[in-house]
């Protein structure tokens, strides 16, 4: 049974479109309102809360936790200190990925990971014979993502505590109308924003405090299609669309390695073991075959197609999730796995898989488009990601 | 900075030994590290009472391979082996018995007394055994097979290994196909009506196995102990001086060749650095390093207790904890005052200088294993019993007598109850009271009793879960699947770290053919 997220008291009475999606078990809104663009706006404007909730969540703990995660996360967990949060993937034996999320480190012996898709088991797996223990979290600890250029007003205005300290991928402890919560300065918008952590029960008043503290600041309760295109203009990968997780291909080319998702920065080859590091150290040594790039679709090239039937170019009135063929002189050289008209950046942006012979940054690629039921290919260039980054993101 | 040794062997069993030997025949520098007090595992001959010797392990052995005999030079170092001659008397619970004699002809006269039927077909039956057996030690006396091991040397094993198939003609090729997966019941059925005959032989497809008679594969774990092409049905060795001596043995042959051991010397943990294996931690803190480490402890305990978990993927990890490791052995051992009488036994002694069976048929087999199923000691255990005093009196005050029993089924892990010392002295009883249904003086002649239960077996050998084969000779934990598939050949996940014990091929028994491969491997891996 699909079930209401621990917000769903507030959220349901805000979605006027009943416009709802299911995600890992829960309906969360995919618009409030009857279109996105409002809240697409909240998100780079003003300022968005986005429920987040339906993420898996896992607590590790004990003695060994550190040497667990550090086993399973390709990143170098123990350069993560309490209080710092790290974004990384995690793979197979044979170096491919099984999904990514983040890492955040509460204590010495105490850590919060965030996944896609159930991980409860490879965890535990990978736990035997360590002193560490991992619990599933999902449905017990609830999650806001309080996204824009106003975030820090809201949250400051809501919270007990100043963060104005409080930099990127770092948490800290305080209490949102009495409620204590984790907040992470993390988020899947490349914004500035916060994640905030509590426990499900006390989700009504830390969604009140944050309404009405936000209010003088424009926050508007955002859904997923808002969040999808902002996303996509952060360049941030979403498992099942932008990759399939190693255990659930159905073949070997329908996995990715962290080098061909782009991750290579997340990649700690120096750590002496974790799980996939032999084979990831063979692909680096060799190169990978794939890269993920951005692409930007000309918009000449759009008009020329559209053109030849008395049309305006169609743009997608919101993010699309499927695969479309990407071309060199003829030559399929790869895919497109998510893409959107970006609103702010006034450029129609896509991610795709390319032959790493023709991912290098400025190449001319062609992708498909449909135009009046007719496949036809538009121009487009490779560009590195993100496409939107705002100084303050980081800031 | 260059190590003082170049491989150090963890456990100083017979098939560490063996590997030891020939690396340092090899010229290298080794170190073996033994916890107990003394070198040789499994063959371990102690006085646990006051002029009475016991081998507290392994107390017989079907046939050594015949290179580490002859490369080792084992006669020179002592090697004394004592064919038994009967091979197996098992007595009848209504008195009298059946005697099997090395030669087959003698054994057909012996199981005409029974059956004329039976007789008239014992020669063919020693003849499928053999040809089953030797084919077995064609493949036993080779690494085995990696069919993970695309275009390798595996490929041209595969080619051999079904050419040596071949060569057993047509109709051997079928028999043999057909018996691997057999239970030993139907194997019987297929050939003798004699009860006692059938229980006699039946007996050793599941001695050490946590199955009756009436399971899957026990055909092939019967056929497991006849792996020589001696034609010989239930052929069995001692050693002069008890199996200890092999041990002495073996030591002395690879001190011979320089092998340093050290006993009392626990190995806490194998250090790997960067994937490889880079020397060991005892427990009390000192550092050896080495650039290979071979252990000849079990997979189980190899794997999960010496290394760094981190060190190994969790998929080889959890292929690791689900090796089969059943023990159900324990060992009695009684000091004799005199000879068993069995009742209606032929006079002297003279069928009792081979194994002693309790097994008078199948089904007395296949109850005795129903109890363990559930977790129970068997109400009426299936023994293997040995004199071995008969053909050796130095292990015995004159005139007296050691008596050492293997009894099954003990569940290494009881439903309801720990192994503790009122379980030992019921397990002691149970085994004496069995005994005295067959030979009444037993309980009067017994002198002194030890009692290994299968935790004491786990603990005095390092044999975890009490399981004496180092993981269970079921078909799918053999070959090319043992310990675990895709690594039947001796080396591990890191590199430098290999097995070299009973928990590789070809598994369990006193062979040194996993030791013999081990080295071969390691020597071919360092050229």
């Amino acid at each position: 049974m699909l079930s209401g997220t621990p917000f769903h008291s507030r959220t349901a009475p805000l979605c006027q479109g009943h416009n709802w999606r299911r995600w890992a078990g829960y309906v969360v809104a995919s618009s409030y309102g009857l279109t996105h663009d409002h809240e697409y706006q909240a998100i780079r404007s003003s300022a968005a809360l986005i429920d987040v909730s339906p993420l898996y969540k896992y607590a590790i703990r004990g003695s060994d936790a550190e040497r667990l995660l550090d086993r399973v996360l390709t990143r170098d967990v123990s350069r993560c200190n309490v209080g710092r949060v790290m974004y990384g993937p995690w793979c197979d034996e044979t170096g491919k990925v099984i999904d990514d999320g983040t890492l955040q480190r509460l204590g010495d012996e105490t850590f919060r990971l965030t996944s896609g898709e159930p991980n409860l088991r490879w965890l535990c797996e990978s736990a035997q014979g360590l002193r560490a223990t991992v619990e599933d979290d999902s449905d017990t600890i609830a999650a806001l993502a309080l996204q824009g250029p106003l975030a820090r007003h809201v949250l400051g205005n809501a919270c007990d505590s100043d963060l104005m300290d409080l930099d990127y991928f770092r948490l800290t402890f305080a209490r949102i109308g009495g409620v204590p919560v984790t907040i992470s300065r993390t988020g899947y918008t490349g914004d500035l924003g916060y994640e905030i952590w509590l426990e499900a029960s006390a989700a009504d008043t830390v969604w009140d405090t944050l309404v009405a503290a936000g209010r003088p600041f424009g926050l508007t309760p955002a859904g997923i299609l808002a969040l999808d295109v902002a996303r996509i203009e952060a360049g941030l990968l979403l498992i099942n669309v932008d990759y399939i997780p190693a255990n659930r291909a159905l073949i070997e080319s329908r996995k990715s390695s962290p080098f061909e998702l782009g991750l290579d920065w997340t990649v700690r080859l120096e750590k002496s073991h974790f799980i996939g590091r032999d084979a990831l150290l063979a692909e680096w040594q060799r190169g990978p075959e794939w890269k993920l790039k951005g692409l930007e679709l000309d918009w000449g090239s759009l008009e020329r197609v559209y053109g030849e039937f008395g049309l305006p170019p169609q743009l997608p009135g919101v993010a699309w999730r499927t695969s479309v063929p990407v071309y060199v002189q003829g030559q399929q050289v790869g895919y497109a796995t998510s893409g959107t008209w970006s609103p702010t950046l006034k450029k129609y942006i896509a991610l795709a898989h390319l032959r790493t012979a023709h991912a290098d940054t400025g190449t001319r690629v062609e992708m498909e488009v449909t135009a009046e039921h007719q496949r036809k290919r538009v121009s487009a260039r490779v560009v590195e990601k993100p496409f939107f980054e705002p100084e303050r993101k980081r800031a | 900075m260059s190590d003082a040794y170049d491989t150090v062997v963890i456990g100083a069993g017979h098939n560490g030994l063996v590997t030891a030997a020939y690396l340092a025949r090899a010229g290298q520098r080794v170190l073996m590290l033994e916890g107990r007090a003394h070198a040789g595992g499994a063959l371990s001959t102690e006085e646990t009472f006051e002029g009475f010797k016991f081998d507290l392990g392994a107390h017989r052995l079907s046939r050594l391979h015949p290179p580490v005999v002859d490369d080792l030079k084992l006669a020179s170092h002592g090697l004394d082996l004592l064919p038994c001659d009967p091979c197996v008397f098992a007595p009848s619970p209504d008195g009298g018995g059946l005697t099997l004699w090395r030669d087959p002809r003698r054994s057909a006269e012996a199981i005409r007394r029974f059956s004329t039927s039976d007789a008239a077909r014992w020669p063919d039956f020693t003849d499928t055994v053999t040809l089953a057996g030797a084919f077995l030690e064609s493949i036993y006396a080779r690494p085995p097979i990696d069919f993970l091991d695309e275009g390798g040397p595996g490929a041209l094993t595969i080619v051999g290994t079904a050419l040596r198939l071949r060569r057993l003609g047509r109709r051997g090729m079928m028999q043999l196909l057909r018996m691997l997966p057999m239970t030993v019941t139907e194997l019987m059925d297929d050939w003798f009506e004699t009860d006692l005959l059938r229980g006699a032989l039946g007996a050793l497809g599941v001695t050490g196995m946590s199955q009756g008679p009436m399971a899957a594969g026990t055909a092939f774990a019967f056929l497991h102990q006849h792996a020589s092409p001696e034609p010989a049905v239930r052929e069995t060795l001692r050693v002069r001086g008890g199996m200890g001596a092999l041990a002495a043995t073996l030591r002395a042959a690879a001190e011979a060749h320089g092998v340093e051991i050290r006993t009392g010397a626990w190995v806490e943990r194998v250090l790997v650095e960067d994937g490889r294996a880079a020397g060991i931690v005892l427990v009390d803190g000192e550092e050896i390093r080495a650039g290979r480490i071979v252990s000849n402890a079990d997979p189980r305990r190899t794997f999960l207790d010496l290394i760094d978990p981190i060190c190994l993927e969790p998929g080889f990890l959890r292929s690791v904890r689900n090796i089969r490791f059943r023990g159900v052995c324990a060992r009695v051992n009684l000091a004799l005052e005199e000879l068993p009488r069995f009742k209606g036994a032929p006079g002297g002694d003279g069928h009792l200088r081979g194994s002693i069976t309790i097994s008078p048929d199948l089904e007395y087999l296949e109850r005795a294993f129903d109890d363990a199923k559930y977790g129970r000691l068997s109400r009426r255990p299936y023994l293997e019993a040995s004199i071995p005093s008969l053909a050796d009196p130095t292990l015995a005050p004159p005139g007296k007598h050691v008596m050492s029993i293997l009894v099954q089924y003990a569940p290494y892990e009881l439903s309801d109850g720990v192994w503790d010392e009122a379980m030992r002295d019921e397990l002691g009883d149970r085994t004496v009271a069995t005994l005295a249904e067959y030979a009444p003086n037993v309980p009067g002649a017994v002198l002194h009793r030890q009692v290994l239960t299968p935790p004491d077996i786990e603990s005095e050998f390092g044999l975890t879960g009490g399981d004496i084969y180092h993981g269970q000779m079921t078909l799918d934990q053999v070959y090319f699947m043992r310990p675990i598939p895709g690594w039947a050949r001796y080396q591990t996940p890191i590199a430098g770290l290999y097995l070299c014990g009973a928990g590789t091929h070809p598994g369990g028994g006193v062979t040194g053919i996993p030791g013999y491969h081990a080295a071969g491997t390691i020597l071919s891996d360092t050229d």
